[in-house]
């Protein structure tokens, strides 16, 4: 008996224990709810499995990335929700960022209005829950644009109504693809020439300058585009019927969460901007002035790089709640992976454990690479530091 | 200024305590209802009515708001035609329409909550379909209205049949299958469309109010129901086209016949007492005098039909004296003397040209 | 105090060269700065306050110069209550007014012993709460859950959330800490699972599927499963905001209370927690402020929640085209106390980086 006392009292023993132990409950509790789920479902006589993936889906989507009919499975509905997920956020993420950054350097600059102004922004929109800043968006700001009949323009190529923003869109002709490869050859010669310059300012201290080059390469671009015969056109967007048709439509659905993921997240980017910009010693501010380096060179080149290293870990948090903030958009009806699976095909389907299973599963994927992604590189800046 | 995390003693009881008492809260909101706990599996037959009964009241899933069929007034009273079918099967089981709790639920949630048991009949003008009287798990008790989809569009479009609407903006509800057949039938004419789809009713209302949208596409009886929120209801018209068949009607869950029946024989008994003529006005008078062995056998007067669905043997006379016949639910709900002024139509009696046939009480 | 150089002291005219006019471009800056200023401000205080309109019941009250403040104001009550039962507002007041006293007394110990409140606040007043609330018991007549609605859910939501997900939060991040590897795998799989999940999908399974994974007999109101969704995503927040609590900790206090030989729990009770928790009421509190945000995705599983209370006022018939005032009116709650929390949280920040460690 005093044994098995000694041996209770062990750490070792005991952190075995407490292992097991913990184990075995989080065992035992799953094991009851999928019990339970598998008991709900067969007393009910519901449906599962991952087949109905395959199955027709039957309905429509109004915004399409990728080929879909009303003949396209399930699956096809999942991956059209998932690819207009990813433009949302990506440009979201795109404009956000511009955004922040232009408001965290109002909010440091010396002129008493413009920091007034980006304090007003910063405090009111991070104090406001995203979803009515949607709705605002939507409702409000949408809603003031005029009907299709009405629409505003800009000399009969962009039209603005309350259906959406039509953009011409480019048809390419036979002959275009020589264009765009000279195009992304002249933007390799950019990057190739400004190693170069890079290289002889270190040399030699002098810096050649590199506009010269880009100026004659879009150049030599336009000149080969009219060589060939120019083969691109516009398609207008031209009234017909109830709508414009033809062109780029861009939904007043997408453009009120694009406007208001952006102008939300960019409100928390530049209070990141700003701590990292204030993070930076201003011993490294005052040697640059010392080196008579200017304020663009000095904020360029000494102080965003070690600001960097500050604003990246928390931005791409904020990246990654503007992805998950995306599946606001079931609200107003932008067809994005919630919207589209967890939504309709939810209900289509009623098969709630699968489809909410794969929209979760998508979802946590895409965060635990970022995070992933984002460790190795502060191992990596970590390494750097002095 | 933090002394007290000094007594972090006391605060970590308080923590654990909050945690003892959090299982607390959530084993009595539980138990709560663990009364109605059964041996045997949720759907078994006789179990629904067994728990209703010993509930005391009826959970009755309803829309979040659709005038006519389920909404409710500024005092919160719940009033419509799904509605009234509930108070009605209340009314069969405890003599009394007020025992039954109303549970609104979405287009998304409704088909969950039956399954779950959250609610026990669910009267939210559901299409009855093949794949949700299977796949799903669920009965369709009855038709207590027969619908056709169509289109709600503003008058100022000129528009008068579905045919022109190519090229259109339509605004739909999601998750229902109205969003299917808007599909087939564009595609079965050969028409373009756009679509754009909302998460609730009121959403696509707002939406198609604003112009988003040419058209907006839901269950003729929705869109009158619709239409009556709306700013300006003058302004917009209902199509004539029917693009679908939408018999709406009250569900249970699959496997508790006894359940079933209570509220199947309820919309029969709602129907054959219109074609008998027997109303809540006059129903005691009837059941005193009448010698009509049909009237006899509907108010259980003659028979065992009550008794052997395990209710009071006058639960018809429950129903119709607390509801009244199916005309009047009609009328006091979508008739003409209501805001929505919808004609029977297919909700006639077979005998005047519609559709509601009651199968014989014998 | 030092006083400052000289040259920085000066008069109205050098203030403005220095903060207004200091390069041509700060000029021009100021210059378009201030007239979008004067376009925007004074349309903007005209529609809100100027012309709107406060008086009256009716639409008609309404000129459509202003703002009708009058929506607001006849909807005041759904908006703060929801659908809850006229004649038993008080017991939401009740419940509310003893649930602020309890926090205030937690927060500033002005009542009496703070952890005594503190335990009472995060248990038996939120519980009791509940009760008073949602009654069929003690003669307290029953109001279904699906009547609760406005300012009233929200608070309750994010309450709730905030309260009980700190024990929970408290017990996963030291789990993550610990130095037991299965332990440590745990938490992590459950912190980072909510974490990386929307709120609004851990909503919907809420809604609707811990139907399915709970047993087939059992039920759960509908507020109450949400409130279970916010609770574990919300403790997955507040673990990591613990855990960055524990962290800021030295490492010489754990080394020290090893060297007393204190077991693990006494080590964690008396030396390591109060210090760590000591520093993330800042954390916290925003933590706090972005569940009161999101809060607002519970009108997506039709609840009605502030927003979603308005924006189904929104669409009421004979109140037409008010849904600015309506979403400037929920902005305004929003923000105010949203703000005002910002600010708590950034003053007790300062008053710690004041002390010394």
């Amino acid at each position: 008996m005093k044994s098995l006392t000694h041996w209770l009292y062990d750490q070792k023993v005991r952190n075995v224990l407490i292992q097991i132990i913990s184990l075995l409950v989080v065992f035992g509790v799953i094991s009851v709810l999928v019990y339970n789920a598998a008991t709900n479902i067969k007393s009910q006589g519901m449906a599962t499995g991952f087949s109905f993936l395959q199955s027709k889906s039957g309905f429509a989507i109004n915004q399409l990335p990728i080929h879909y009919t009303e003949d396209s499975t399930y699956f096809r509905a999942f991956l059209v929700g998932l690819v207009n997920t990813i433009i949302v956020s990506f440009l979201g993420i795109v404009t956000a960022t511009i955004l922040g950054f232009l408001v965290a350097i109002a909010r440091l600059s010396q002129n008493y209005i413009l920091n007034r102004l980006a304090t007003a922004y910063i405090e009111i929109l991070r104090n406001l829950p995203l979803l009515l800043l949607i709705f605002f968006f939507y409702f409000v700001v949408i809603r003031s644009l005029p009907l299709v009949r009405e629409s505003w323009h800009i000399s009969e190529v962009i039209f603005l109504n309350n259906r959406g923003l039509y953009l011409p869109a480019l048809i390419h002709e036979p002959g275009s693809w020589i264009v765009v490869v000279a195009g992304i050859a002249a933007i390799i010669l950019w990057f190739v020439y400004s190693g170069y310059v890079n290289r002889y300012q270190l040399k030699t201290g002098r810096r050649l300058a590199i506009w010269p080059v880009i100026v004659a390469s879009m150049v030599g671009v336009a000149v080969l585009t009219l060589l060939i015969g120019t083969p691109f056109s516009w398609e207008f967007s031209k009234l017909g019927g109830f709508n414009f048709n033809g062109g780029i439509v861009v939904s007043p659905e997408f453009l009120s969460l694009y406007a208001a993921l952006s102008c939300y997240t960019a409100s928390f980017i530049a209070e990141n901007v700003r701590s990292g910009i204030l993070a930076v010693p201003k011993g490294q501010l005052e040697a640059a002035r010392s080196l008579g380096l200017k304020r663009s060179v000095t904020l360029r080149k000494i102080v965003i790089p070690q600001a960097m290293r500050v604003i990246i870990p928390p931005m791409t948090n904020q990246y990654l709640n503007l992805t998950k903030n995306s599946s606001l958009a079931a609200t107003i009806g932008y067809p994005e992976l919630f919207a589209v699976f967890g939504g309709t095909v939810l209900n289509q389907t009623g098969q709630a454990v699968e489809v909410l299973a794969i929209t979760m599963g998508v979802y946590l994927f895409l965060s635990l690479t970022t995070s992933l992604v984002m460790n190795i590189y502060n191992k990596n800046t970590l390494l750097t530091e002095r | 200024m933090f002394l007290f995390f000094k007594k972090s003693c006391v605060y970590l009881a308080a923590m654990f305590s909050s945690v003892v008492l959090l299982a607390g809260l959530s084993s009595m909101a539980l138990a709560e209802k663990k009364d109605e706990k059964k041996k045997e599996s949720q759907a078994a037959a006789g179990a629904t009515l067994a728990s209703v009964k010993k509930a005391g009241f009826l959970k009755c899933g309803v829309s979040q708001g659709l005038p006519g069929f389920s909404s409710t007034d500024a005092k919160n009273n719940w009033t419509g035609l799904d509605v009234d079918f509930c108070r009605a099967v209340a009314a069969a089981v405890f003599n009394d329409p007020t025992k039954v709790k109303f549970t609104p639920t979405s287009a998304k949630e409704r088909f969950t909550a039956l399954q779950s048991g959250e609610v026990d009949l669910l009267s939210r003008n559901t299409t009855w379909t093949a794949s949700r009287d299977t796949a799903l798990g669920f009965d369709f008790a009855g038709v207590t209205y027969y619908d056709g989809q169509g289109f709600l569009v503003p008058k100022k479009m000129k528009i008068t049949s579905a045919k022109q609407l190519e090229g259109a903006t339509v605004c739909v509800q999601t998750g229902t299958t109205t969003e299917l057949n808007l599909a087939d039938y564009f595609k079965s004419n050969n028409m373009k469309y756009k679509h754009v789809a909302f998460e609730t009713n009121d959403e696509v209302i707002k939406a198609y109010e604003a112009g988003r949208c040419d058209a907006f596409t839901t269950d003729r009886s929705g869109l009158y129901s619709t239409r009556t929120k709306m700013k300006k209801p003058n302004d917009h018209m209902v199509l004539g086209d029917v693009i679908s068949k939408e018999p709406l009607g009250p569900v249970v869950r699959h496997g508790d016949n006894q359940w079933g029946d209570i509220a199947r024989w309820t919309v029969y008994v709602l129907v054959e007492a219109e074609e008998l003529g027997v109303t809540q006005g006059n129903v005691d008078a009837q059941k005193k005098s009448t010698k009509n062995p049909v009237v006899r056998r509907l108010l259980g007067l003659d028979g065992e039909l009550g008794n052997k669905l395990g209710l009071d043997n006058s639960w018809s006379y429950q129903v119709l004296k607390h509801v009244g016949n199916y005309a009047e639910v009609f009328e006091r709900n979508l008739g003409m003397s209501t805001n929505l002024k919808i004609e029977r139509g297919l909700n006639a009696l077979w005998s005047a040209g519609g559709l509601m046939y009651a199968m014989p009480i014998r | 105090m030092n006083s400052p150089p000289l040259s920085q002291r000066t008069s109205v005219l050098g203030w403005l060269k220095q903060n207004l006019f200091a390069t041509p471009l700060d000029s021009i800056i100021t210059v378009v700065s201030s007239l979008i200023l004067i376009m925007l401000l004074p349309p903007l205080f005209e529609w809100l306050l100027f012309d709107a309109d406060f008086i009256g019941s009716t639409k008609d009250d309404c000129d459509l110069n202003g703002a009708c403040w009058v929506f607001i104001k006849e909807r005041l009550v759904q908006i703060t209550y929801g659908f809850y039962p006229y004649e038993e507002l008080w017991r939401v007041n009740l419940s509310f007014l003893v649930v602020g006293i309890g926090i205030f007394a937690s927060l500033t110990g002005r009542l009496g012993s703070q952890s005594i409140w503190l335990a009472l606040t995060s248990t038996v007043i939120p519980i009791g709460a509940w009760f008073v609330l949602r009654g069929d018991i003690l003669g307290f007549s029953e109001v279904e859950t699906a009547k609760w609605g406005g300012l009233m859910v929200t608070l309750i939501i994010s309450f709730v959330g905030i309260s009980f997900s700190l024990p929970l939060g408290v017990a996963l991040a030291l789990a993550r800490r610990s130095s037991l590897p299965i332990l440590r795998l745990l938490s992590t799989i459950f912190i980072e699972s909510w974490r990386g999940v929307p709120l609004i999908t851990v909503l919907f399974m809420s809604s609707v599927l811990f139907p399915i994974f709970l047993p087939p007999d059992w039920q759960m109101d509908k507020l109450l499963r949400a409130l279970f969704g916010v609770l574990f995503f919300a403790s997955a927040y507040m673990a990591e905001v613990v855990r960055g609590g524990l962290q800021a900790i030295p490492k010489g206090q754990e080394e020290a209370a090893n060297a007393l030989a204190l077991s693990y729990f006494q080590k964690q009770r008396y030396i390591v927690l109060p210090q760590a928790l000591k520093y993330v009421i800042p954390g916290i509190t925003n933590v706090f402020i972005s569940l009161l945000k999101d809060t607002t995705l519970v009108s997506i599983i039709s609840m009605y929640d502030l927003l979603g209370i308005v924006q189904s006022a929104n669409s009421d018939p004979e109140w037409p085209g008010l849904a600015t005032e309506g979403y400037v009116f929920v902005g305004l709650i929003f923000w105010i106390i949203c703000f005002g929390l910002s600010r708590y949280s950034m003053s007790i920040e300062k008053k710690q980086n004041l002390k010394p460690r």
